[in-house]
């Protein structure tokens, strides 16, 4: 990229995570990532490289910079909130014997 | 040759980082990891890349040729599905840190290496077939120990190229035997196929064991399964019933069947062609990389306008 971060023929262009959603109505999945001068590049070259099968019904492209993600360093406090409780698993609540539930 | 740590922090990390490969837990990009795994990790993926693209190039000398049209559309999805794993496992390669203009460039100026068999000529029909039963045989026996990587990115682009590859073997083999059961001279085509590619195909597997060193280090490290021996007689085992089932003939005079084991024994692999051939004399290592090099050459028009285009565009909505 030239410093005014558009693409420029022999350098690396910028790069785009690609999610893919599978048929059948399951959410979007990340499948990879691909290298495009802009979204809608990136749409057609995710299709050539994630979906040569059917693989898809929907693809998404996102700048890789745009995403926040969590780090691995935070993760124990991180996620800390939703591993002390027992109670929201449905294993915590006992039921009469012999009730289907 | 283990990553050194310098500080106890690093140490501690380094125990941490071990401790988790031994619970089967997989790394990912942003996790901490030693310098020397991630850059071994850099190497392999890197190679294993180049391998692909390059690997388009001996098929790609038959698409024009391919005898049926049902041959020629089978022989063309699978190029453009090994330039297709090429880029997942670049992607891959790129979440340890490294720019992909960089890899390119040293598989361009022929610092990179890639797989040894691709500098291999296909001098007839049959050689089609034989990659696709062989050499792709050869390389879902080890991608299917890779899709267990310790490392998350490279394990779940195994996944799905072992998920392609299947087609791409079973094409080879399709291939082979039409011709193994065609006229007197298509089955010598594809007898001297077999016979040209079979050794080179084990050589796919890398040095034995004992004269490997990095295998060792890979194994520790969750990277590989299993060795490099075990891979090649996972191969041969599986191979001799497919070759017996179309009568055709594997090239070692050696090749038994072993009672106690239950492997097929297999003769003497000429590690001195292995050696030649990775060191820059095979047949085609100088074909190869100047195909690669015009190809990159002649797409530069194409990258030119790319770019212009999407500047323009992006001009024309910062105006509006």
């Amino acid at each position: 990229m030239k410093k005014d971060g558009s693409p420029k023929a022999d350098s690396q262009w910028p790069l785009w995570e690609v999610f893919v959603q599978p048929p059948g109505g399951a959410p979007h999945e990340h499948a990879g990532s691909v290298h495009a001068v802009d979204a809608e590049h990136a749409l057609q070259n995710a299709r050539d490289v994630y979906a040569r099968r059917g693989e898809g019904v929907n693809i998404w492209v996102v700048p890789t910079n745009a995403i926040t993600s969590s780090t691995p360093d935070d993760m124990g406090p991180f996620f800390d909130p939703g591993n002390d409780k027992p109670y929201r698993h449905p294993q915590f609540y006992k039921v009469p014997r012999g009730v289907k539930m | 040759m283990d990553a050194k740590p310098t500080t106890s922090d690093d140490a501690d990390r380094n125990a941490e980082f071990e401790a988790r490969i031994a619970h089967g837990e997989t790394i990912e990009p942003k996790d901490w990891m030693p310098d020397r795994y991630r850059k071994q990790l850099v190497r392999m993926m890197s190679q294993h890349a180049h391998s692909e693209i390059v690997g388009m190039l001996p098929e790609g000398n038959w698409v024009t040729r391919a005898p049926t049209l049902r041959r020629k559309m089978g022989l063309l999805a699978k190029v453009q599905d090994e330039a297709g794993h090429g880029l997942y496992i670049y992607c891959g390669t790129e979440t340890l840190g490294v720019d992909r203009q960089e890899l390119v460039l040293q598989l361009l100026n022929g610092t990179a290496k890639y797989s040894s068999i691709f500098n291999y000529p296909t001098l007839t029909w049959a050689d089609i077939g034989a990659i696709g039963w062989l050499v792709d045989g050869a390389a879902i026996v080890n991608q299917t120990m890779l899709a267990k990587a310790s490392y998350g990115p490279y394990a779940r682009a195994m996944v799905r190229i072992c998920k392609e590859e299947n087609f791409h073997k079973k094409q080879g083999f399709e291939i082979m035997t039409t011709l193994a059961g065609g006229t007197p001279e298509q089955r010598r085509m594809a007898q001297d196929a077999l016979n040209r590619w079979w050794w080179p195909s084990l050589m796919m597997f890398g040095p034995h064991d004992k004269d490997s060193p990095n295998s060792e280090e890979m194994q520790r490290w969750g990277v590989k399964r299993k060795s490099n021996d075990e891979l090649r007689q996972r191969f041969v085992n599986l191979t001799v019933a497919q070759a017996k089932a179309i009568n055709l003939e594997i090239p070692d005079p050696q090749l038994r069947l072993n009672e106690e084991t239950q492997n097929w024994d297999f003769g003497p692999i000429d590690w001195d062609e292995f050696w030649r051939v990775v060191k820059g004399d095979g047949p085609c290592n100088r074909e190869r990389l100047a195909a690669r090099n015009k190809a990159h050459a002649e797409g530069e028009w194409v990258r030119i306008a790319a770019a212009a285009y999407a500047n323009k565009r992006a001009a024309k909505i910062e105006a509006a």
